[in-house]
C-alpha cells in the first residue's frame, strides 16, 4: 500500500557536484561529495527536528521568568466602555497587567500603514483583537487573571461583507476608512469585443498558514529598562525591531532581536503578533517574559490569506488568442491593513496569468471589514488571481474547441512580452516548456476494478468502490513575481570571515524551514573552497536581510552571501599572490585548493588562510522597481517565475468526495542549487495548494472563526497527498546572483486551479469557489 | 488535581465509590483535548489504563456473543479475530483518528463521551449491544439504546464504570461506512452501519453524526423486512434501493454546523445506506 508522498521522477539537467578523495578514520579511501552548490546537501537541523531535539522558540526557558498571556476581544465590532483590572490584580502571582495606556510609544503598528493598535482602547474590530496582557508566575495564573479582567463592551453591528464595505453609505469602521486600497489597470484598446467571450465570478475562502510551530517568544529586559532582547520565531527580525522600538519609544539599537527556532511561517509571521506585548511586559516587570500561543489563539493571533471575489471576462479570437481581460477583484482585508495593499497589487498585476494580453481593464479593491485581518501567505495575492485566470482558460478552451493544453500553449508568454502594466518580461520565461514538460509526464495507471478500498476516495471510511469513482484531469499554469515590488528596496546583508580554512557567515536571514541554513554554507564552499562553514547567530547585530517571503531569500540573501564570499576570495587571492609573487588574477579555486590557471602553483585554502583573517560584508540590492501610475502602468516587479501543474483526481461524484491521485509539474527554477531542498519546496507547496482546493478554510460566522483547531481546520494528511512527479527546468536567470529563481511560492499557486479543473472535468460542474466542498459537487 | 491509577477493576471501583465526582479517563483522546482547550478542569481523575481486565475480550462458550473490554484500544479491533467475527466493528475502528489515536482510544471512551459522531457507536446500536456497568455495590447490564441518552449524555451513574460491551455474533453481511472531508484522520459528518441477521431474517441500520445521538432506523428496517427475503442474497431493484435511501434519509435528523450542512448529511447518510445494502446483496 502506497500512502506516502513519493516523488517518482526528478529530472535535473545540470547538477554540479564535485567529488574528492579523502582518508576516513578507518583509513580506507572513498569518494565523498562536498556539499557545494548543486549538491543534495542535507539540512544541518533536519535530524534534530525529526528526533524532537531541535529547540523551537517555544522551548526557551529562563530563570525567574514570568509567563505572558493576552486578553482578546470576543466581539467582531464593539466599543470598549470600560476595563476594570482590579479583580485580576488581586490574584496571587499576577505581576503586571498592561493595556493601551501602558504603551509608551506609538500606539499602533503595521507593515505598510500603521493602523493596528498594540491594544484596542476605544473599539475592537475583530474577534481576537488584543485588549490587555498579563504577566504571572504560571500559565494557569495568567488564565485566571485574564478571566478576572472585566471589560464592558457596547456591541456594534459588524461589517463582515466585503461587497458592503465598498458602498459609500456603509459606516466607516476605522478612522482610515473602509477602503484599504483601490488600483486600476487600464491598458490597450478599451473597446475590443472578442469573437469569443467567457466570463464568470470566482471565490476563494480564507486559508490559514497553519505552521506547526506556534507563535512564541522570550523577552529579556535590560536592568533599568534601557533596552530589551527578544528571541522570537519570526520572518524578518529587522522589521520587528523597527516596529517594536517605535511602540516602546526606545532607540532602535536598544531593541535587539534574535531569531528563535521557527516551525514554519508561510507569511503568518511577517506581522507583529506578540512581539510588542512580550517586550512591554518584560520592561514593566524587569523579568524575562515567555509568551506562546495555543493553536486556537494562533488562529486569532496572525493574519490569514485574503478571501477574494473575482469577476473576470476574457475576450478572444475564434482561435483562442486572448485579446482583452476585464476584471473586478475584491479582497477582504479584514480589520486592519497589514499587507493588503501589496497583496492587491500582486493580484491585479497577475490577473492575465502567464499569457500574452494586449488590453485590460482591471479594478482592484482591498477593503476593511470586521473579519480577521488578512495579510501575507505563500502566493501573496497571486493565488487568488491564478484561480480565476486558470478557470477562465478552461472555459475559453471549451468555447474554442481546444484542449486545455493547446489553449495555454497558444497564449503562453515569453521573454520580451509586455505585461498589462506595460512592464516587459525580462526574466527567463519558459512557459511553453513548463507546459510541454508537464504534459510529457506519464499519467497514473487507471483505477483498478479490484483496487484496495482503503486506497480509494474516502480511505478507511470505505465509502466508495471503483464503480462510484470518476477520474478527472485538470491544468493550471502560473506566473509569480519574485522579491518585493513597487519601489521597495528589500536588500540583504551578509558578512563573511575566513581564517584557518574556516568560514564564518553572519546574516539576519530568518530560517523558517526554507533551507537557507543549508544553502549559505553551500555557497561559501563553492566560492571559497572551504569545507567548514560556521553560521553565526541570526540577530540584529548585522544589517537587514529582508523578509523570508516573496520567494526572495535564495536570490537576495544568497546574493549577499555570494557577494561577501567573493570579496573575501579577492582578498585571499591578493594575499596569496603577494606571498608567492603571482598575479592574483591568475588564481582560481579548484575544489579545496587555490591554483594558478597558467602555472603549476597550488596551495590548499586551509594552508593559504592559516594565520590570516579576512572579513567582508556585502549588501545585495535587486534592481529598482517603480510604483504603478494612476492607470496601473509601471515596472513594478523585479522578476518572475513560472510553473505548470497537471492534476489527476478521483471523484466520488454522488458523495462529493475527492482524492488527488497525481500532480505532475514542471517548474522554472533557473538553476537547481540543492535538489533535495528544491523538491521539498515543490511537494510542500503542492500540499498547501491542495489544501486550498479541497479542504482548508477558516469558516466564519458573522466575523467569528468557527473552526479554530486542527480538528476542524483540516490540513491534508499523508493519505491525502498524491504522487508528485516534478521536473525542474534549469534555464539560469541572468539577473539572479546564482542563476536561481525563488522556488517557494510557485508550487502552491497553480496546483489549486489544476485540482479544481480536474474535479470539474470529472463532474461537469462549474465549481467557481475553492475550497470545493462535498456539497458543491453532489448537491 | 489528584490522579488515581488503579491496577485492578476492584481498586478502580473502590476509587470511584469513594469519589463519584471524579473524572474517569481511559485513552484520554477526548478528555485531554477538552482539558487542553480549557473546557474542562477536573479536580480528581481516575485513570483506567493500567486496569488490564478492561482490555480483555472473549467469545461466549456457545459462540453466540463476543464481549469486548471497555479499554481495548481500537488498534486491536482492526487486526484480531474480532475483525472476522464483527467486521463492522473492525471497519469502524479503522476509521478512528490516526494510528496514535487508535492505540489509545477505546469503546469505553466512545460510550463515555457519547458523541453522535462516535465511530463505534453506530455498530453497537445496529447490533443491539449490551453495555456492562459495574459499581462497588453491583453490576448492571443495559441495552446500548438505553445507555445513549442524548448529545454527549449517557445513563452511567456517577459511581459506575463502563466495563465492557457484548455484541451478538450474527450470520450475515455487515459493514460500516463513514464520510469525512479528508481521506483519513477526520471526524465523521455522516456514518452508517448495516448488519444482516440471516438466522433471524432481520436487517439493522444505524446512523451516526446525523442526529443528537445514534439513530436506529427501525421503520426502514421493518419496511425492508417486508420487501426482501433476508435469509439469502437478494437482487435489489433500483426502485427499491431508491425508496430505501429515501426512508433512511427521512429517519435522519441532521443539523447545519461548521463541519457540514444538514442537507448534505442527509444525502450522504442515505447514499451510504444504499451502498451498504448493495454490498450486502452482492453475491
Amino acid at each position: 500500500m502506497k500512502n506516502t508522498v513519493s516523488t517518482n521522477t526528478v529530472s535535473i539537467n545540470t547538477v554540479s557536484t564535485s567529488t574528492v578523495s579523502t582518508d576516513t578514520i578507518t583509513g580506507t579511501r572513498r569518494e565523498v561529495r562536498r556539499d557545494i552548490l548543486g549538491a543534495p546537501a542535507l539540512r544541518p537541523d533536519g535530524a534534530d527536528k525529526v528526533q524532537g531535539k531541535f529547540a523551537f522558540s517555544s522551548d526557551i526557558w529562563a530563570e525567574h521568568m514570568l509567563w505572558g498571556a493576552t486578553l482578546r476581544s470576543p466581539h467582531p465590532y464593539a466599543r470598549i466602555v470600560s476595563i476594570d483590572l482590579s479583580a485580576a490584580f488581586d490574584i496571587d502571582g499576577v505581576e503586571a497587567i498592561i493595556t493601551a495606556v501602558d504603551v509608551p510609544g506609538k500606539k499602533t503598528y503595521g507593515l505598510i500603514s500603521s493602523d493596528q493598535p498594540v491594544f484596542a482602547s476605544d473599539f475592537v474590530r475583530y474577534v481576537g483583537e488584543p485588549v490587555a496582557c498579563v504577566a504571572a508566575d504560571h500559565p494557569e495564573t495568567c488564565r485566571r487573571a485574564l478571566a478576572a479582567i472585566n471589560v464592558i463592551y457596547e456591541v456594534l453591528t459588524p461589517l463582515t461583507d466585503p461587497e458592503r464595505a465598498l458602498l459609500p453609505e456603509t459606516p466607516k469602521i476605522h478612522p482610515d476608512g473602509n477602503m484599504l486600497r483601490y488600483q486600476k489597470i487600464i491598458c490597450g484598446d478599451q473597446t475590443i469585443q472578442g469573437e469569443i467571450i467567457v466570463e464568470n465570478t470566482y471565490e476563494l475562502g480564507m486559508q490559514d498558514q497553519a505552521f506547526l510551530g506556534l507563535e512564541a517568544a522570550m523577552a529579556f529586559p535590560d536592568s533599568g529598562g534601557a533596552g530589551v532582547d527578544l528571541v522570537i520565531a519570526t520572518q524578518w527580525i529587522h522589521e520587528d525591531q523597527k516596529q517594536i522600538a517605535a511602540c516602546l519609544d526606545l532607540p532602535v539599537d536598544k531593541v535587539r532581536v534574535t531569531l528563535g527556532g521557527v516551525g514554519g511561517a508561510f507569511g503568518a509571521r511577517e506581522d507583529i503578533s506578540l512581539q510588542v506585548h512580550c517586550c512591554l511586559l518584560a520592561l514593566k516587570t524587569s523579568r524575562p517574559i515567555k509568551m506562546q500561543y495555543s493553536r486556537e489563539e494562533s488562529f486569532y493571533g496572525h493574519v490569514h490569506r485574503h478571501p477574494a471575489k473575482i469577476w473576470i471576462r476574457h475576450h478572444a479570437t475564434n482561435e483562442g488568442i486572448i485579446q482583452r481581460i476585464e476584471s473586478k477583484m475584491v479582497f477582504d482585508g479584514g480589520a486592519y491593513a497589514s499587507t493588503s495593499a501589496a497583496v492587491l497589487i500582486n493580484g491585479i498585476t497577475h490577473i492575465q496569468g502567464p499569457y500574452k494580453c494586449e488590453s485590460a481593464t482591471v479594478h482592484g479593491f482591498a477593503v476593511r471589514t470586521n473579519n480577521p485581518p488578512c495579510g501575507a501567505m505563500r502566493g501573496f495575492g497571486v493565488v487568488q488571481a491564478c484561480f480565476a485566470h486558470e478557470s477562465q482558460m478552461d472555459k475559453l478552451a471549451v468555447a474554442c474547441g481546444l484542449s486545455p493544453v493547446e489553449i495555454r500553449l497558444r497564449n503562453a508568454m515569453r521573454t520580451g512580452d509586455k505585461l498589462i502594466t506595460g512592464q516587459v518580461i525580462e526574466s527567463v520565461a519558459p512557459v511553453e516548456r513548463c507546459i510541454r514538460e508537464t504534459d510529457a509526464i506519464p499519467m497514473p495507471v487507471p483505477l483498478a476494478r479490484d483496487a484496495n478500498p482503503l486506497e480509494l476516495v474516502g480511505g478507511s471510511g470505505l465509502t466508495s468502490l471503483p464503480q462510484n469513482i470518476v477520474r478527472g484531469v485538470g491544468w493550471g499554469v502560473s506566473i509569480k513575481n519574485l522579491m518585493y515590488s513597487e519601489k521597495f528596496d528589500d536588500y540583504a546583508t551578509a558578512r563573511c570571515q575566513l581564517h584557518d580554512g574556516i568560514v564564518n557567515l553572519k546574516f539576519a536571514t530568518a530560517e523558517v524551514g526554507q533551507g537557507f541554513v543549508v544553502l549559505a554554507p553551500q555557497i561559501a564552499r563553492s566560492v571559497l573552497g572551504v569545507d567548514e562553514v560556521i553560521l553565526d547567530p541570526v540577530d540584529t547585530r548585522i544589517g537587514s536581510a529582508g523578509s523570508t517571503s516573496a520567494s526572495r531569500q535564495t536570490w537576495m540573501s544568497g546574493g549577499a552571501v555570494d557577494g561577501a564570499c567573493r570579496l573575501v576570495r579577492e582578498q585571499l587571492f591578493e594575499h596569496v599572490g603577494k606571498i608567492h609573487n603571482i598575479d592574483p588574477l591568475r588564481l582560481v579555486i579548484e575544489d579545496t585548493d587555490i591554483v594558478d590557471m597558467i602555472g603549476d602553483f597550488r596551495i590548499s585554502v586551509i594552508d593559504a588562510s592559516t594565520g590570516a583573517h579576512f572579513d567582508q560584508t556585502f549588501e545585495h540590492h535587486h534592481r529598482p522597481t517603480e510604483e504603478l501610475d494612476e492607470n496601473g502602468q509601471g515596472n513594478c516587479h523585479v522578476a518572475f517565475a513560472f510553473v505548470a501543474h497537471r492534476a489527476v483526481v478521483d471523484v466520488d461524484v454522488e458523495l462529493g468526495l475527492v482524492k488527488v491521485i497525481q500532480i505532475a509539474t514542471a517548474q522554472d527554477v533557473g538553476r537547481v542549487l540543492n535538489p533535495i531542498a528544491a523538491i521539498g519546496q515543490v511537494e510542500g507547496g503542492i500540499a498547501q495548494g491542495l489544501g486550498l482546493a479541497v479542504m482548508e478554510e477558516i469558516v466564519l460566522d458573522n466575523g467569528k472563526i468557527r473552526n479554530p483547531s486542527f480538528t476542524d481546520y483540516l490540513l491534508p494528511t499523508t493519505l491525502d497527498m498524491p504522487d508528485v512527479i516534478a521536473v525542474l527546468i534549469e534555464e539560469p536567470e541572468p539577473q539572479a546572483p546564482l542563476g536561481a529563481k525563488g522556488i517557494g511560492e510557485p508550487p502552491c499557486i497553480s496546483v489549486t486551479p489544476a485540482i479544481a479543473a480536474a474535479i470539474r472535468n470529472a463532474t461537469g460542474r462549474d465549481l467557481p469557489r475553492v475550497p470545493i466542498r462535498p456539497q458543491d459537487i453532489c448537491l | 488535581m489528584t490522579v488515581a491509577v488503579p491496577t485492578s477493576l476492584s481498586d478502580a471501583l473502590a476509587a470511584i465509590a469513594q469519589n463519584p465526582a471524579a473524572q474517569i479517563i481511559q485513552g484520554g483522546t477526548d478528555l485531554m483535548v477538552e482539558i487542553n482547550f480549557n473546557r474542562r478542569k477536573p479536580t480528581d481523575v481516575i485513570a483506567l489504563r493500567r486496569v488490564l481486565e478492561l482490555r480483555e475480550w472473549s467469545i461466549a462458550k456457545d459462540g453466540s456473543t463476543i464481549t469486548i473490554g471497555a479499554g481495548l484500544p481500537y488498534a486491536q479491533m482492526e487486526d484480531d479475530e474480532i475483525a472476522r467475527l464483527v467486521p463492522a466493528l473492525a471497519q469502524a475502528a479503522r476509521t478512528v483518528g490516526s494510528p496514535q489515536i487508535r492505540a489509545a482510544g477505546s469503546i469505553g471512551g466512545n460510550l463515555g463521551t457519547c458523541s453522535p459522531a462516535g465511530d463505534a457507536l453506530p455498530v453497537l446500536s445496529a447490533l443491539d449491544a449490551i453495555v456492562h456497568l459495574r459499581s462497588s455495590t453491583g453490576a448492571r447490564n443495559i441495552s446500548v439504546h438505553e445507555f445513549m441518552v442524548g448529545v454527549k449524555r449517557n445513563a452511567r451513574a456517577p459511581d459506575e464504570i463502563i466495563v465492557s460491551v457484548t455484541l451478538p455474533i450474527v450470520t450475515g453481511w455487515q459493514g460500516y461506512a463513514k464520510v469525512g472531508v479528508r481521506n483519513a484522520m477526520v471526524i465523521s459528518i455522516a456514518s452508517c452501519c448495516l448488519a444482516v441477521d440471516r438466522t433471524n431474517s432481520a436487517i439493522r441500520i444505524a446512523l451516526g453524526a446525523v442526529g443528537p445521538t445514534i439513530i436506529r432506523c427501525r421503520a426502514t428496517e421493518a419496511w425492508l423486512t417486508s420487501q426482501l427475503d433476508l435469509s439469502s442474497v437478494n437482487t435489489v431493484s433500483t426502485n427499491l434501493l431508491k425508496e430505501f435511501g429515501d426512508r433512511v434519509a427521512q429517519e435522519a435528523k441532521p443539523i447545519d454546523d461548521h463541519r457540514s450542512t444538514a442537507v448534505y448529511r442527509r444525502h450522504a447518510v442515505s447514499t451510504l445506506a444504499k451502498r451498504l445494502l448493495t454490498r450486502a446483496n452482492t453475491p
